[in-house]
């Protein structure tokens, strides 16, 4: 390849930029095709998207930017779309040509951005997507004319049919490394002679700023480009800010609406005989549409309606699917139990590896089916709806509409959740949905509540049987976590993320029906992205913890009975109970109890005993919950060990139930009363025992403080909540020893 | 004085002046809600708020708070 290509040695970076809703990912993926690789830049939740491809000779890195409608920064998120424009990203380095995408039908509003772009000096090709959408609107665009106004190429494009890539390629090919645009002339000479001195200022300072940040630095007053340049420059920076800014005002240039007046009359010029729009706007189907589907009842009707399929579809849907993954799951242990000699390999093939593994893929499921529907619903234009009808709700909470379909969706699980949370493009927002999604109650704490409300609450009925104890109980459970969310939200809006305000401003896009291709991509773009990235991790920390309780522990006499249990088994009668058997396996329940009970899980187990005692637990309960960090469920097949009946347990299983009630303290008194399950039952309700959970918090926020954060407040809440449930429960409890 | 949150659905007005200079106003002028541009408002969503408004021929959806903070001036009835 090396051969015919003397000149393109370089990797060419392409940045690609555009506002929301222009179908700028749609483009992207038909570039860059299936190679695009996704990471994140290091300290900022962006997520990194490159994909190489080759164009012709040449070796082409494409970088996909986060769709916005200004580079203003104001955090370091969306400062590094700023700094990997002007080439100064260290994960990116120089970039040859921006792709600016904008929106054929909406041109002067998008033009807002391109002309920010355009002041990069980075050379630039235009690209006019949904083409098709503008000619039904009638309006005709002369882009030979547009293409000289501007000095940059502009091309024409429908994504998603793939018209126009060639043009996109071959435009791009023709400008690289040419000089860039000429400046578009935005600002009146006041503004720019400011800039002038300010450049002045920032030399005496050793500092070199380009054009485009000296703008930012006048006109965004406390945005991250002064906080950064105020690192190195004194007081005098933020002085001769202000100055400036004042001494432009007095020239009636005030600078809060200075950049978007400037930038619309210029966009207009530009626009001035090239777009030509029809007198009449054409009546348009997307307002008939919207008439229904966000009017007052007939919308509310059909948002619930969805909402309770896609609700429905993670919760029943999804549960043949993870059933399927759990047998495989269960026929590949067999499989390795059958070719590899019982042993610490085995065991960790097994429990650990194959384990390990079933964890990550049983998410599988619920990630495809909901990104499905957030896919589909978004490429139609339908999320922006249900975000604008659900603002009402959401905002006494200091969140938008944006936070409710991940929040519901963390009914079913928390992880799909926090990753369906990219749609919430404020920040602040965005943390406090992420950090309060675990306390939803997901559908891995369902069996602990059964199997503790089928053990210890009575089932008594009320109102002629109408309302049972037990439904009440598990009812309760259930709304927990979201009535805790929302003191919870509230302290973390108040406390923890301060800056910035809850913000709603948002634009409704056209309807449109969605294609085949951008949805199935963008749910094979997740799910990959959950298992290379998040999936890793929630494996190693399932092989740490089936270590923990493997070890150490010598298990030649579980070896020898199990022979015996396979010799009589061979031998007996299949129709008739055994009693030689039964005994062989209550022993080697026993060893397998006795087993866990000295390995480092339960060492642990027993040494936190005094920590759990106040919320009325044993030792036993402390090594379940220890066991049951990688996923809740898991308490439920540790329960069955410790208590020797095996770990193919279930909530169901009655001799897991009897075995809690027949459970004692050394002094006779039993473990498990009512107050002893709902303190565990409450403590589950409100805990982060998933590590699923955390892994994709660290994922998601790309940083491990997050996780962290949230473990830690969770585990507290959980801690408090079960210790006040056990105590205030045990004033109401007469304690009989039973003998 | 008139302002946006105040328009009946379906009503345009003339936009005189944004008030405010926060995160949400900024977004706001970035999308060309300017003074003197015409602003339509669309409707409301089911629970009364936010608003949809049409401007530059594009739907934006935004609260009342932040509707109540721009002042519009109504067409001449005649």
């Amino acid at each position: 390849m090396s051969a015919v290509a003397p000149p393109a040695a370089r990797v060419l970076k392409i940045a690609c930029v555009g506002n929301p809703n222009t179908g700028k990912s749609t483009l992207f993926n038909a570039l860059a095709g299936l190679h695009a690789r996704v990471g994140n830049y290091p300290g900022v939740t962006v997520e990194k998207k490159v994909g190489r491809v080759h164009w012709r000779e040449h070796t082409v890195d494409l970088i996909d930017l986060p769709g916005t409608y200004s580079i203003s920064p104001r955090s370091a998120d969306e400062m590094l779309a700023v700094d990997v424009l002007l080439g100064r990203h260290p994960d990116i380095g120089p970039v040859d040509a921006v792709l600016c995408i904008v929106d054929a039908a909406h041109l002067e509003r998008n033009l807002f951005l391109a002309s920010q772009i355009l002041e990069l000096g980075v050379p630039l090709v235009l690209v006019l997507n949904m083409w098709d959408a503008a000619q039904r609107q009638g309006l005709t665009i002369d882009v030979q004319q547009l293409e000289q106004r501007l000095g940059v190429p502009v091309v024409t494009t429908e994504g998603h049919r793939r018209r126009g890539i060639d043009d996109i390629r071959a435009a791009v090919l023709r400008i690289v490394g040419q000089s860039p645009p000429p400046p578009p002339a935005i600002y009146p000479q006041p503004f720019l002679d400011e800039s002038r001195a300010l450049a002045d200022l920032l030399n005496k300072h050793a500092h070199e700023a380009p054009t485009y940040e000296r703008e930012r630095l006048l006109l965004d007053a406390g945005g991250f480009i002064e906080q950064r340049y105020a690192q190195h420059v004194n007081g005098e920076l933020t002085q001769f800010l202000g100055a400036a800014r004042n001494r432009l005002a007095a020239a009636g240039h005030p600078i809060r609406a200075l950049e978007a007046d400037r930038r619309y009359a210029w966009a207009r010029r530009m626009l001035n005989g090239v777009v030509i729009a029809p007198a009449e706007r054409p009546p348009s189907l997307t307002d008939r549409i919207d008439a229904v589907l966000t009017h007052r009842a007939a919308g509310l009707l059909i948002f619930t309606a969805l909402m309770f399929v896609v609700f429905q579809a993670l919760y029943t849907w999804a549960e043949p699917l993870m059933a399927a993954c759990e047998a495989a799951q269960g026929i590949a242990a067999e499989w390795v139990a059958e070719i590899v000699p019982p042993g610490p390999l085995q065991s960790l093939l097994c429990d650990g590896i194959i384990g390990g593994v079933g964890g990550v893929l049983i998410f599988l499921p619920q990630i495809v089916l909901l990104f499905l529907f957030i896919a589909i619903l978004e490429d139609c234009g339908y999320m922006a709806r249900a975000a604008y009808m659900m603002d009402r709700v959401m905002a006494p909470l200091g969140l938008s509409g944006k936070s409710f379909l991940p929040l519901m969706s963390s009914f079913a699980c928390a992880v799909p959740g926090i990753m369906a949370t990219r749609v919430i493009d404020n920040l602040r927002e965005r943390m406090v949905t992420i950090l309060i999604a675990p306390l939803m109650s997901c559908s891995a704490r369902l069996p602990v509540y059964l199997l503790l409300i089928a053990a210890f609450i009575p089932a008594t009925g009320y109102l002629g049987g109408l309302v049972s104890l037990q439904g009440l109980v598990l009812f309760a459970m259930s709304s927990l976590g979201l009535i805790v969310a929302i003191p919870i939200a509230w302290l973390l809006k108040r406390f923890v993320f301060t800056t910035g305000e809850s913000t709603f401003v948002m634009e409704l896009p056209d309807y449109k029906l969605p294609s085949v291709r951008v949805v199935l991509y963008r749910v094979y773009e997740r799910a990959v992205a959950f298992v290379t990235r998040a999936g890793t991790l929630i494996f190693a920390t399932t092989i740490l913890v089936w270590a923990a309780g493997y070890f150490p522990g010598d298990r030649t006499e579980l070896r020898q009975i199990e022979r015996q249990i396979e010799e009589t088994t061979e031998t007996a009668n299949p129709e008739e109970p055994s009693p030689e058997l039964a005994a062989l396996y209550d022993q080697h329940n026993a060893i397998n109890a006795d087993l866990m009970r000295r390995s480092y899980l339960g060492r642990a187990g027993q040494a936190i005993e005094p920590v759990v005692r106040p919320l009325g637990w044993d030792w036993r309960i402390g090594v379940g919950v220890l066991a049951s960090f990688p996923a809740r469920e898991v308490i439920i097949a540790t329960l069955g060990t410790i208590y020797s009946l095996g770990g193919d347990v279930n909530a169901e299983s009655t001799g897991l139930q009897d075995a809690l009630k027949q459970s004692r303290w050394p002094d006779g008194r039993p473990v498990y009363n009512v107050p002893v399950a709902l303190s565990l039952m409450v403590f589950f309700a409100l805990c982060a025992q998933c590590a699923s959970t955390l892994m994709i918090i660290r994922r998601e926020t790309n940083s491990w403080r997050w996780p962290v954060v949230c473990f830690a407040y969770m585990t507290a809440l959980a801690y408090v909540a079960a210790f006040v449930v056990y105590q205030v429960g045990m004033q109401f409890v007469t304690e009989t020893p039973i003998t | 004085m008139e302002t946006l949150d105040s328009l009946p659905a379906g009503a345009s007005a003339t936009i005189i002046e944004l008030q405010g200079d926060d995160a949400a106003t900024r977004r706001l002028m970035e999308l060309g809600l300017l003074p003197g541009e015409p602003i339509e408002l669309i409707g409301r969503a089911p629970f009364g708020d936010p608003l949809a408004v049409l401007i530059r021929g594009t739907r934006i959806a935004l609260r009342s708070t932040d509707a109540r903070r721009i002042r519009i001036r109504l067409p001449p009835t005649d």
